[in-house]
């Protein structure tokens, strides 16, 4: 549905790399996540697929037309909900959504089962301008906007950047539904715990493709033993855990610190601690998580 | 502990809206306190109010002994600001982006210049004091930015949401930069949308709807709601709310 082939693109005149050989495809129906901070080209590669930016060389394909020679067809089958809000701040939501539907020539009556269940959120504000909107509300008015057309495929920049958890788990919801209906979803965030809600991400970081697989197959790949360790101090914890000979690697993880060891030289950690002070300390084994292995990518 | 914010019923209202709604609440000398919320559940106004930016309604407020209604300017003397909104001018050098900072917060000339190489040195910048700062990578900019936040020795930092979009490990070394302030006495006061974060600091209060709806250690809240993390404790708190706005 989405193909890419050794995509590169500079900035100024070839002294910025923003993209370096990318290449990955989506598949029909599938929802792909691309992982990764600011400045590791996301939206770059979302302007490139929906034709806004030439890449420098590379190939690149959405739905069967080339990015270059078919741009026209591209623009009318896609929907882009791009990072930064580009609504009209002087319309109302229902002006927003009526202006988009025209552009397209259709109708909100014509696709509303689409967007029913996000529409019905905001419908009660209809009346209201863009751009006197909260983030939330802001952000399901775009999405509707970019579904109004019944897109075949979704490119969502950064849609839950800056947004509080509980919007962000109905958003993730609104995707899940979505995605039943058919729709292919090309998603980037910058908050790993998303990661595990698509059917496979690419981990990207300044340009290059760290690796991408299913989220269950990126985990999978993690090649250390990692372990938990917890104690009350939790900070002074990490100073002495990255002190022990033994660490090889040692990050705070909300209420614990993440860690791997030099070869079977986990065992000597806790009298480690305990001589430093740390009498509750505890370690165990855990399954890293996506931002386990985003870590271990980077260091590569 | 030695309190360095005091507030007693602190309200703002707008109009018939009640944007914060009597918080009550102390932060010592050296506490990391976390200042989590839905968005539009009142957090802006609140540090606003805390900042001597925004004149409260009614309710009292102390910061760092200083009132809120009338020593508004000896409290933004005391206290330092970082966003990620806003931060550093990118058309200055990183030296110059100092200068400027500690000459707004009232540095002597000499102060200054001690400060600059000792900041350099701490966050090993040395090799990039001419450059322009619109030329850092975003991590480098967060950690100058927070660094310069305090370059006058404040009693208390406020951060708004200082870690957004940058990497799994600069936003961990961030956070041991707030660890290394805190334990050479400044009071941190930070949101964040990343729930781990809240985990780091040494108390969360939590506003939904314009109250502070929980307030404790990160441990306790946790066990007051039965959960095994603090996403999940925000969850419970702020999925009903009422209010969506920012």
């Amino acid at each position: 549905m989405i193909t890419l082939d050794n995509i590169t693109k500079t900035y100024n005149k070839g002294t910025v790399t923003a993209v370096k050989d990318i290449s990955f495809s989506v598949n029909p129906g599938e929802l792909f996540g691309l992982i990764g901070p600011d400045g590791a080209g996301k939206s770059t590669l979302f302007r490139i697929l929906t034709t806004l930016l030439l890449a420098d060389t590379g190939a690149a394909s959405v739905n069967g037309f080339d990015v270059v020679k078919d741009y026209r067809e591209i623009r009318k089958g896609v929907g882009y909900m791009p990072g930064k809000f580009s609504l009209y701040q002087d319309l109302t939501i229902e002006e927003n959504l009526n202006f988009f539907a025209t552009v397209f020539g259709t109708t909100i009556k014509e696709n509303y089962d689409l967007i029913k269940d996000i529409y019905q959120q905001i419908e009660p504000f209809k009346d209201r301008r863009a751009g006197k909107l909260s983030g939330g509300m802001k952000q399901k008015l775009a999405l509707c906007c970019a579904l109004i057309h019944k897109p075949a495929v979704l490119f969502l920049d950064e849609p839950t950047t800056g947004v509080d958890v509980v919007s962000r788990k109905e958003f993730w919801e609104m995707l899940k539904r979505l995605k039943a209906q058919g729709i292919t979803i090309l998603v980037s965030t910058p908050y790993m715990d998303e990661a595990n809600l698509c059917d496979r991400i690419a981990l990207i970081q300044k340009g290059k493709i760290l690796s991408i697989d299913t989220p269950a197959g990126i985990i999978k790949s993690f090649p250390d033993r990692l372990y938990a360790v917890k104690s009350a101090k939790t900070h002074q914890l990490l100073i002495d855990v990255r002190s022990f000979p033994g660490t090889v690697t040692c990050f705070a993880f909300g209420d614990s610190l993440h860690a791997t060891f030099k070869d079977n030289q986990e065992g000597g950690l806790l009298p480690y601690l305990q001589s430093k002070g740390h009498a509750d300390a505890s370690m165990q084994p855990i399954v890293p998580g996506i931002e386990d292995c985003f870590i271990h990518l980077l260091k590569e | 502990m030695q309190p360095v914010i005091t507030t007693e019923k602190l309200t703002k209202r707008f109009g018939h809206f009640i944007a914060a709604n009597e918080l009550t609440f102390e932060v010592g000398k050296g506490e990391i306190f976390g200042f989590l919320g839905a968005n539009g559940a009142g957090k802006t106004t609140a540090m606003r109010m805390l900042c001597g930016l925004l004149t409260p309604t009614s309710g009292k407020a102390s910061i760092a002994g200083f009132d809120v209604y009338t020593q508004t300017e000896k409290i933004k003397r005391r206290i330092g600001y970082m966003s990620q909104k806003f931060s550093l001018y990118d058309d200055l050098t990183v030296a110059e982006n100092i200068r400027f900072y500690g000459g707004i917060y009232g540095m002597a000339t000499r102060q200054i210049k001690d400060k600059t190489t000792e900041l350099l040195q701490e966050l090993q910048l040395q090799n990039e004091a001419k450059t322009l700062v619109r030329e850092l990578p975003l991590g480098w900019k967060q950690k100058l930015s927070f660094s310069v936040s305090i370059v006058h020795g404040p009693d208390i930092v406020f951060l708004d949401e200082p870690t957004g979009g940058v990497d799994p490990v600069t936003r961990r070394q961030f956070w041991d930069l707030i660890y290394h302030a805190a334990d050479k006495g400044v009071t941190v006061f930070v949101t964040t949308h990343y729930m781990d974060e809240a985990e780091y600091c040494n108390r969360v209060s939590i506003m939904v709807d314009g109250v502070i709806a929980a307030l404790d250690s990160p441990a306790n809240l946790k066990q007051q709601f039965g959960s095994d993390s603090m996403e999940d404790v925000f969850y419970e708190l702020a999925r009903n709310a009422k209010r969506k706005a920012d």
